[in-house]
């Protein structure tokens, strides 16, 4: 079967998220940058329905020239190719980026034959828009489920599980299909050496994405009141027990 | 511990900034000491706050050519171990080239020295101990036994926890220093330490000490002070889990892999291989760049894995070991470090500021080691456990420790954390920091520089080729015994026992001491009495412990005035000595004189002849005795005329021919250079001589010793043979433990001067020892230790052309001391028979070219 999986390259930041001073971005100075987690365990997904079924992997983005990277590591633990649209203007909003990935989808498509599946994080770790899937899975007029905690593949048709309130809901999905993974759905692997050598070797295509324009325009960012959190200390020692002890029963964890 | 409390006390004693490894055994020792009301404050939380400790790879390996590295191994080694956080793991070096088997061989001969048990092992051997290497690559490995893995976060907190139990030291983690306050001292113009301001309060303080690891030169600026060090990154993966190393159901249960060639590390960690580079190219970061807790996603000194720079070593990796390759790399990080400019850590006072010590630029695998040094210095004046000159903060001048100096040393070594290093080593970055005031003349000679700390001196000159004709001298057989050397030094050397040689000495480094009470207060520094105006004293300048910091001169200028005179690469440490002790009180005020003056060396046995040409002063034994001074002036004109310049001729010799340093004026230096070369160069065969003769093959000839190499802490006047018949009255440094030693009669050891019999090798060539610390053994082989530990070592080395023999320094046991005595000297592993001299060097014993 032939696969393709839509990646983000996300900073990797601590608890404390800095901004820029001009208030449009995540101030990424010391930061490293990943893959989105829900986005590393659709390649995971990807990897291993390959493994089982046989065929082929593609991983999709669209970013800065520095997302080969988050490429690469993909290749490193299972995938086949890469294909990198690269921007040059900072972060695409959800609209404009999801007309983007649905021309570089339809383009890659009329050469090598349709993807069985495409796969999407839920939502990116960074702006968090959980937009960008469905609409590319609107535009090319394909069945797409959201939030997927399970999948699997047979028959020509993809089984997707969802977390609801209640338990589990179950979707059968005809191919070709599109679908959100979340994280849980697996445990993605780490790149071997050997994987990682490999993938520096691979073929990663530099392409133009489309420019239509988008909806959303960003303002500014702004962090959230920090939350402070007082501790109070309640004494060193067996004489701190009387006030642990009334700690407790305030807690009701006393009986 | 009052971790969590909101407020700091209002004072200390001491106050200790980082709590990594360095912090946290600094405070045991001191608690081990005596001292008492101790803070140990850091920004991050406890047990780990954030530092290099918390990422290191925990292993030591004790063997390095470096005495003071190689033996604070063992010691930090032997502290883990008795707290029991250490496991014994052994370890091996492998070797892809045959130029690394030599260098095992050299290891050899270290860990000889050094006491540490070690082997060398064959392919077939090697991976016995270690089975999933390829042996196909390797030509063979040096095996040690007791190459340690640690625990260094649970060391720490133990030694943390027992300052706190015997002292009530406090802890502060989570607390971030915003500032160090000081204040004027004065008389020597350098700070005082008075405070430390926190997040928490303010903590005035007598003694501060940063144990900040990657932040100490941030932290010390805010005192006004610096400490050379910049963060590195060290790239570390953890890769795994593999079979062979979960079945082992051990942390450690294989010997650490060193893969020499390639610059990396293997060492097992529970599953996985933790893989290691030093391959990669520099990455340095400035402090400010290191983000803080809340901001890393690890941890501050876990910096974003660059993949890009480890992949070549993963494919080496793979090559030593195959089954890495399929293993996955669970964790990979940029880990912070710190290097400094020589690659040797920052202990020590700061010498800009009084009561602001360092202990920074320390590892791991040091850590405890080092820690004891700082407190043993805190406590004692200078530490007991070994002298630490090579890692005082003071050895730094002011062109080694800005940002890009100490950007470019460390990105210029840190590619030979595993290389394979030469003693005499030069740097390629940051040259021409400090010239003489000769040295385009020395340029257009030939001269080839060697680089004392940031000065420039020619250690010989190409346009003396000519002298290797004359003289016969032929190369040396092994590249290896060639390098850094030129047989021209041996052409320079005979022609100035023939003929005389003058030697470029402008790095001399010259501190006046002036004011009523200086003469009182230099007679405090030294052992032997400082003599009347016009007389210069030759005399150690001891640690309180009576053992040498010093061995220097000291010139009676003047009533009021006593000029000092040190070498290059003791001037910072005996300047900051100085500002230490002297009085606060301004009776005494120390000027650096230093780019002042400009001194010549003019020896040999036409020295004195040529000087004539350019002065009618008495130039005999009576007009210008051995150690006096003479104020003259020299007729400098090449033209037949006149032209007068002062001069201050001092008759010594460190060379063992007649002749004088010949101070002058800095600007005045180029014409008194070209005055004798005018008048020496035919007629009396002057060639300007390089620091190959006087520093090595003259000195060694005569026995004369180095400090640094024969004059260390660890051995005091009688040993080094430097104690005069009586003891002057007045007090100084050290005096009480002299008087001691002195008392305990004939000293244990003794510095003697030993010549090689035979330097062939098993190969049928001629080796020659680089004066690297090879060991000294008795016919049997065994190497000769003292009853304090202290091992006979060679401290200098050279070919002596004048005797026709290498000659060897060392200290041996008294027993040993008499002339005649046949020993063996180790290099390259292999032995060599030697004849001990006796404490004076080969060539002129009776001093008869020194006399009238």
């Amino acid at each position: 079967m032939r696969i393709c999986v839509c990646v983000k390259r996300v900073p990797a930041p601590g608890s404390k998220i800095n901004i820029t001073a001009d208030g449009q971005q995540v101030d990424t100075t010391n930061l490293g940058f990943t893959t989105s987690p829900h986005e590393e365990c659709a390649v995971e997904a990807a990897a291993q329905l390959v493994e089982e079924h046989g065929g082929e992997a593609t991983v999709l983005t669209l970013g800065p020239a520095e997302a080969e990277e988050q490429l690469r590591y993909a290749i490193s633990v299972g995938m086949h190719r890469g294909v990198l649209l690269a921007t040059a203007d900072g972060e695409w909003d959800p609209q404009r980026t999801a007309r983007a990935l649905t021309t570089a989808i339809t383009e890659l498509e009329a050469v090598d034959g349709p993807f069985d599946l495409i796969l999407f994080g839920n939502e990116s770790a960074d702006a968090g828009g959980f937009q960008v899937g469905i609409r590319v899975a609107h535009a090319l007029g394909r069945p797409m489920v959201n939030g997927a905690k399970g999948l699997s593949v047979a028959d020509g048709a993809a089984s997707v599980e969802r977390e609801a309130d209640a338990g589990r809901e179950t979707y059968s999905l005809p191919l070709p299909a599109v679908v959100g993974v979340k994280e849980g759905v697996n445990l993605p692997r780490y790149p071997t050496m050997r994987g990682r050598l490999a993938s520096k070797k691979a073929e990663v295509a530099s392409n133009q994405p489309s420019a239509d324009a988008g909806g959303l325009a960003e303002q500014v960012l702004k962090s959230p009141p920090e939350r402070t959190s007082q501790t109070i200390v309640l004494g060193t020692g067996p004489d701190a027990a009387p006030a642990v002890v009334d700690v407790l029963e305030e807690l009701g964890v006393l009986s | 511990m009052s971790d969590a409390s909101s407020t700091v006390p209002s004072s200390a004693k001491v106050v200790i900034i980082g709590a990594g490894i360095v912090g946290n055994c600094l405070a045991g020792h001191l608690a081990r000491l005596g001292w008492t009301d101790m803070v140990l404050l850091d920004k991050g939380p406890l047990p780990n706050p954030g530092g290099s400790t918390g990422h290191a790879s925990n292993f030591i390996f004790p063997v390095d050519h470096n005495k003071e590295m190689a033996l604070l191994g063992v010691q930090s080694a032997n502290q883990y171990r008795d707290v029991d956080r250490s496991v014994d793991c052994g370890g091996i070096e492998v070797a892809r080239t045959q130029e690394r088997m030599d260098e095992l061989q050299r290891r050899m001969t270290s860990a000889t020295a050094w006491g540490v048990e070690a082997k060398l092992l064959t392919p077939a051997e090697v991976k016995e101990l270690v089975p999933f290497i390829n042996d196909e690559i390797i030509l063979g490995g040096f095996y040690c036994p007791t190459v340690s893995v640690v625990d260094s976060l649970d060391t720490g907190t133990l030694f943390r926890n027992e300052a706190i139990e015997t002292t009530g030291m406090q802890v502060f983690a989570n607390t971030e220093v915003l500032d160090i306050e000081t204040e004027d001292e004065t008389a020597t113009g350098r700070q005082r330490v008075t405070a430390v301001v926190t997040d928490k309060g303010r903590i005035e303080a007598e003694y501060v000490v940063i144990a900040c690891g990657v932040w100490s030169n941030r932290i010390a600026n805010m005192a006004g002070a610096t400490i050379p060090l910049v963060p590195a990154v060290h790239q570390m993966a953890d890769v795994g889990p593999m079979d062979v190393l979960v079945e082992t159901n051990n942390e450690i249960g294989y010997p650490i892999v060193r893969d020499m060639d390639t610059f990396c590390y293997e060492r097992q960690s529970a599953g996985s291989m933790e893989v290691g580079s030093y391959a990669h190219r520099p990455i340095l970061h400035h402090p400010d760049e290191i983000p803080s807790n809340d901001e890393a996603a690890l941890s501050p000194t876990e910096m974003p894995f660059t993949q890009d720079d480890f992949d070549p070593q993963m494919e080496q990796a793979i090559e030593l070991m195959e089954m890495l390759g399929d293993a996955e790399i669970k964790y990979a990080i940029n880990g912070l470090l710190s290097l400094t400019p020589d690659a040797m850590p920052c202990l020590g006072e700061c010498p800009d500021v009084d009561g602001l010590w360092s202990a920074a630029a320390v590892w791991v695998k040091e850590g405890p080691g080092m820690a004891q040094v700082v407190a043993e210095w805190m406590t004692y004046g200078y530490p007991r456990v070994i002298d630490a000159h090579g890692a005082d903060i003071a050895r730094f001048y002011d062109h080694e420790r800005n940002d890009e100096h100490i950007w470019a040393r460390a990105s210029e070594h840190f590619n030979k954390t595993y290389g394979i290093v030469h003693p005499a080593e030069q740097w390629e970055s940051r040259r021409n920091l400090q010239v003489s005031p000769l040295f385009s003349r020395q340029e257009e000679a030939g001269a080839f520089f060697f680089q004392a700390r940031t000065w420039e001196r020619p250690q010989w000159y190409e346009s003396n080729a000519d002298l290797v004709e004359r003289y016969g001298i032929a190369e040396r057989e092994v590249e290896w015994d060639n390098r850094w050397w030129s047989p021209i030094t041996v052409g320079e050397h005979l022609n100035l026992r023939e003929h005389c040689g003058m030697v470029d000495l402008s790095a001399f480094h010259l501190f006046d001491l002036e004011g009523p009470g200086a003469v009182e207060f230099a007679d405090y520094l030294c052992v032997n009495k400082i003599g009347p105006v016009g007389r210069a004293t030759y005399t150690p300048w001891l640690t309180p412990d009576g053992g040498f910091h010093s061995d220097l001169t000291m010139q009676r200028v003047d009533d009021d005035c006593v000029n000092v005179v040190t070498g290059v690469f003791d001037g910072g440490r005996d300047l900051a000595w100085i500002k230490h002790y002297m009085p606060k009180d301004g009776s005494v005020t120390v000027t650096d004189r230093t780019l002042d003056y400009s001194t010549l060396g003019l020896w040999g046995p036409k020295a004195p002849a040529l000087l004539a040409e350019l002065t009618d002063a008495d130039l005999s034994h009576e007009g210008s005795p051995y150690g006096g001074i003479v104020k003259v002036q020299l007729n400098v004109a090449t033209d037949g005329g006149t032209q007068l310049i002062d001069a201050a001729l001092f008759r010594i010799s460190y060379v063992g021919d007649s002749g004088w340093e010949i101070y002058v004026d800095w600007d005045d230096a180029p014409k008194l250079w070209d005055a004798l070369m005018h008048h020496g160069r035919d007629a009396y065969g002057l060639r300007p001589t390089g620091g190959g003769v006087y520093g090595s093959s003259g000195r060694i000839e005569k026995g004369y010793r180095l400090q640094g190499a024969e004059l260390e802490s660890e051995y005091n006047p009688l040993e080094a043979g430097l104690d005069r018949p009586k003891v002057k009255s007045a007090d100084f440094i050290g005096k009480e433990a002299y008087l001691a030693a002195r008392e305990a009669g004939d000293p244990e050891v003794l510095m003697c001067c030993l010549t090689v019999d035979d330097d062939h090798d098993s190969q049928g060539r001629r080796r020659f020892f680089q004066g690297g610390n090879e060991p000294i053994m008795d016919l049997d082989g065994n190497v000769i230790f003292d009853s304090h530990g202290r091992v006979s070592r060679v401290t200098s080395a050279t070919y002596g052309p004048s005797v026709g023999q290498q000659i060897l320094m060392a200290y041996l046991p008294r027993e040993l001391a008499e002339p005649g005595t046949k020993l063996q000297a180790m290099y390259w592993n292999e032995r060599y028979p030697v004849t001990v001299v006796g404490t004076d060097g080969p060539f002129d014993p009776d001093n008869t070219r020194l006399k009238p």
